[in-house]
């Protein structure tokens, strides 16, 4: 646990700045009114329990349900704490469904999306940020007015087009489109590149570097924070797609987790131990991810608001 | 010397096209080619295998005199949107207000109250809907501790947007931490100086906090509307595969759109409801950038 808390600093820095500052402007400030904040300190902390009980127990009841028996999930009323501690109901589910197939899929498209993300909206956004040439601000202008338009507008027309291409039951629909850049990530990062001194460039420039190899040598290395954001953010996105896998993929072996998963509630239908297996194993890295890399969420929060 | 300058300035506009040329070929391939095709399209009756003859504003006729369920997804989607977005955003400016003070483990309570936002997709839908289950989920066996009989949630017509929309204010932790990072940027002296002046918690919070904050206010509403309106895949999987819920109660424009062009193949008549969706968002969004100037206040500008 060691590992969030340090990743946190982000926060935490904004944090301490203040109480330091609050201190040192105003000695007595906690001294005057000790009692009375003290007072308050403890109800604020009473309510931000709660509440992260509040928040936590629908978590529980997911780990809680995935390890009752049948018989106790039906039950009344439920338990809130399993009787008999069932893990077999993990392999159970595993086996119940191709599940190592889906996986593997998933990580396919995944694996890829992410690479295609992170390889064109930083080059991209590089163009954009560190090139000058004419009708730049114009094009940027339409990069973000992009983000406006409702995903369905464009999605029935794209369908289209891709089952003119022969591209259903493949995984291009999902993949090819990643590799062209989108919106929110090119903005993301060129704020980031924005940073950049233009004597650098320049520099690198009169010893003849081409921008391509700029971008690579130089842009890719030093915008590595902004990076790792839109790769999380790419992953996450990939990984819980459901409309794009829905519908592009029919073909049974090309299924993603997420569309197994679909699959797999209405085979069950009402096996909660297992639907709740097989719910949290497909959460699982993406609750990991985001207790080993909450700095890089937060900046993209951060970002999303335009750095205020 | 003059010549040299202009072909590396040349050489430089060229660098920056080729930087740029993926973007442009994605925006003309998935964006710009598309909303072209659509827009014409929305004018046929195509329907994707033969069919794509001229018919005039014959589609965007009938979903407004002739289609109840064009009127039923409406109704829907706008009272998802009307309920859930001033709710998710009141409850994310009071929950960021809380998590904005030195209290013993507030980076843990911070984490703790943003992790709901990073999981999404079917195993949270899932999640939702043993929580929500009248028999054995979690939600009526709590409220039973209180004597209070629960609904039966997504079974029942009159429950299944307001189960959605527990379900949204469950993952307001994205937005707390946009509306937290814009408290943590307020200027200390602006409440130093309340504080000579004698205000008290409350008065600080509604009289500098929150103008303060209105232009990150102004930009969650903006993005929640228009997310709101195309509430889809929760809806999907919550309502058995695409049924639209009991009575049709979550059948959402986006849902019944899908439904017109992937079940019934009415391509034509779901590209119209498109456009239909694109224009109510745009006049929105144009209603709201109208707006701000009367309530959004930007840091250094002038009344």
């Amino acid at each position: 646990m060691d590992k969030p808390n340090e990743d946190l600093d982000y926060l935490d820095e904004v944090d301490s700045l203040k109480t330091l500052g609050k201190a040192e402007e105003n000695p007595s400030f906690f001294e005057h009114r000790g009692n009375r904040k003290s007072i308050l300190v403890i109800i604020n902390f009473v309510l931000l329990a709660a509440g992260g009980l509040l928040i936590l127990s629908p978590l529980w009841w997911m780990v809680s349900t995935s390890l009752k028996t049948m018989e106790e999930v039906m039950s009344f009323p439920p338990t809130f704490w399993p009787e008999s501690w069932e893990f077999g109901n993990y392999l159970r589910t595993w086996e119940a469904a191709p599940f190592t197939r889906y996986t593997i899929n998933t990580l396919t498209i995944t694996m890829l999306v992410v690479i295609g993300n992170v390889l064109s909206n930083s080059f991209i956004a590089y163009g954009f940020a560190k090139i000058p040439f004419k009708g730049k601000n114009v094009l940027f202008a339409i990069v973000l007015a992009t983000m406006m338009i409702p995903g369905f507008v464009t999605l029935i027309p794209q369908y289209v087009l891709f089952a003119k291409l022969n591209w259903i039951n493949t995984y291009y629909p999902l993949i090819v489109p990643a590799f062209f850049g989108s919106a929110f990530n090119i903005f993301l990062l060129r704020q980031f590149y924005m940073t950049i001194p233009t004597e650098l460039i320049e520099a690198a420039k009169m010893e003849g570097a081409s921008h391509f190899y700029i971008w690579w040598k130089i842009g890719l290395p030093l915008t590595k924070p902004a990076i790792a954001t839109v790769a999380i953010f790419s992953f996450n996105g990939a990984w819980n797609d459901f409309l794009g896998p829905l519908l592009y993929l029919n073909d049974e072996n090309l299924y993603t987790l997420q569309i197994g998963l679909q699959v797999f509630k209405g085979q069950m239908s009402t096996q909660w131990n297992y639907l709740m297996a097989g719910s949290l194993l497909v959460l699982l890295p993406v609750i990991l991810i985001f207790f080993f890399f909450q700095k890089y969420f937060i900046q993209g929060i951060n970002l999303q608001s335009g750095g205020k | 010397m003059g010549k040299k300058r202009l072909t590396m300035r040349r050489k430089e506009s060229i660098s920056g096209y080729i930087f740029v040329l993926p973007w442009i070929i994605g925006f003309l391939a998935f964006t710009a080619g598309p909303l072209v095709f659509s827009f014409a399209a929305s004018f046929t009756n195509y329907n994707i295998t033969s069919q794509m003859d001229f018919v005039g504003a014959e589609n965007y006729q009938g979903l407004f005199t002739e289609d109840s369920l064009f009127w039923t997804s409406l109704w829907n989607t706008l009272y998802f949107v009307a309920i859930s977005v001033p709710l998710t955003t009141i409850g994310a400016i009071f929950l960021s207000a809380l998590l904005n003070q030195d209290i013993p483990g507030i980076r843990f309570f911070r984490t703790l109250y943003y992790l709901p936002a990073v999981l999404s997709g079917v195993g949270v839908y899932m999640l939702w809907m043993q929580l929500l289950d009248p028999g054995t989920g979690m939600v009526n066996l709590v409220l039973s501790w209180f004597g209070i009989d629960g609904p039966n949630w997504l079974f029942d017509p009159e429950w299944t947007k307001p189960s959605l929309i527990f379900m949204k204010l469950w993952s307001v932790g994205g937005a707390m931490l946009l509306y937290l990072a814009s408290m943590q940027g307020v200027s200390k002296n602006l409440y130093e100086a309340a504080e000579i002046d004698g205000a008290n918690t409350w008065k600080k919070f509604f009289h500098i906090t929150i103008p303060m904050i209105t232009p990150v206010i102004f930009f969650d509403v903006v993005t929640s509307l228009i997310g709101g309106f195309q509430i889809f895949q929760e809806a999907y999987v919550m309502s058995n595969n695409g049924e639209g819920g009991p009575a049709n109660s979550l059948l959402f424009y986006n849902l019944y759109m899908w439904k017109q062009a992937f079940t019934n193949f009415n391509m034509g008549y779901a590209m119209a409801m498109s456009w239909i969706l694109f224009v109510i968002v745009f006049i929105l969004t144009i209603f709201n950038l109208k707006l701000a100037p009367r309530w959004v206040h930007y840091e250094g500008e002038e009344k």
